[in-house]
């Protein structure tokens, strides 16, 4: 445990917000490029994902052990939203036998 | 020091592989990889507590969750929807101006410190049942009736209406 401990001294924070950012981005790019709406929550996820690790980050530069029980509860909630995104996926699919999410279109009034 | 930067960038592919293939089923794979480079992350951070959480929920129940809804809408490469490519390109051109704008925000913080751990003892169970238990014990248990209203909603939402079918 020592070693993985010291393995991790000297990476500077700001790579760790850099990371944290690429991956948001690759998110926010996967959001816009798909038509799948299963894959465009997984999109979401990996946004979570990021600001989940720089929470950590965060907190372990600190000394404040908030920061990773905040990164608790936002696991929490992604396992909710996606429990009840899929199960609004598997309806929508029932109802026009397709995920893409240009035919929710029909929604708009 | 240099394995946070192997890591970073095993992430970061299988991030855009998630994203860029064109088949779902290889898409959640790639996610399940990308997941698990994220708890070699938390390990390096020595947050032990959340490596353990993040690999049980992410890899176990929402990975599950998503292969198991992929393969029972039988979804597959031929009838994956795409957008046409002046629309990928146009995403694309658009994330990377946010990706400028991060990090142009960054380059006014001042050189950041390495990370070092004051007090590697903060990741460990011990430590934040503690701080969970003690000063987050009401948001824990509101969070409790947030899973429970999903998961009464989720039945809600998937079951078949009887009147209707």
């Amino acid at each position: 445990m020592e070693a993985i401990v010291n393995n991790i001294q000297g990476v500077p924070l700001n790579h760790y917000i850099l990371f944290s950012s690429i991956i948001f981005t690759i998110g926010v790019i996967g959001v816009m490029i798909r038509r799948n709406a299963i894959i465009i929550m997984m999109s979401i996820e990996l946004m979570l994902n990021s600001v989940n690790l720089l929470l950590a980050a965060f907190s372990a530069y600190r000394g404040d052990a908030s920061g990773q029980v905040f990164v608790f509860f936002i696991m929490a909630l992604a396992a909710a939203e996606v429990a009840v995104g899929l199960a609004i996926i598997v309806m929508v699919y029932r109802n026009t036998r397709s995920v893409d999410i240009n035919s929710l279109s029909r929604f708009r009034w | 020091m240099t394995v946070f930067y192997f890591v970073a960038i095993l992430s970061i592919i299988f991030a855009l592989m998630t994203i860029f293939s064109r088949n779902p089923v290889h898409s959640v794979l790639y996610l399940v990889i990308t997941f698990f480079t994220f708890t070699v992350h938390y390990v390096l951070l020595n947050a032990q507590f959340l490596a353990v959480v993040n690999f049980i929920v992410y890899l176990g129940a929402i990975m599950v969750l998503f292969l198991f809804v992929l393969m029972l809408l039988n979804l597959n490469k031929e009838t994956e929807p795409m957008k046409s490519n002046l629309v990928k390109i146009m995403a694309v051109v658009a994330g990377l101006c946010l990706l400028t704008t991060l990090i142009g925000s960054l380059q006014l913080v001042e050189a950041s410190n390495p990370v070092i751990l004051k007090n590697p003892e903060i990741g460990l169970v011990k430590h934040l049942g503690k701080v969970l238990f003690k000063e987050y014990l009401l948001p824990f248990e509101i969070s409790s009736i947030l899973l429970l209203t999903a998961m009464i909603g989720a039945v809600l939402l998937a079951k078949n209406d009887p009147k209707k079918a």
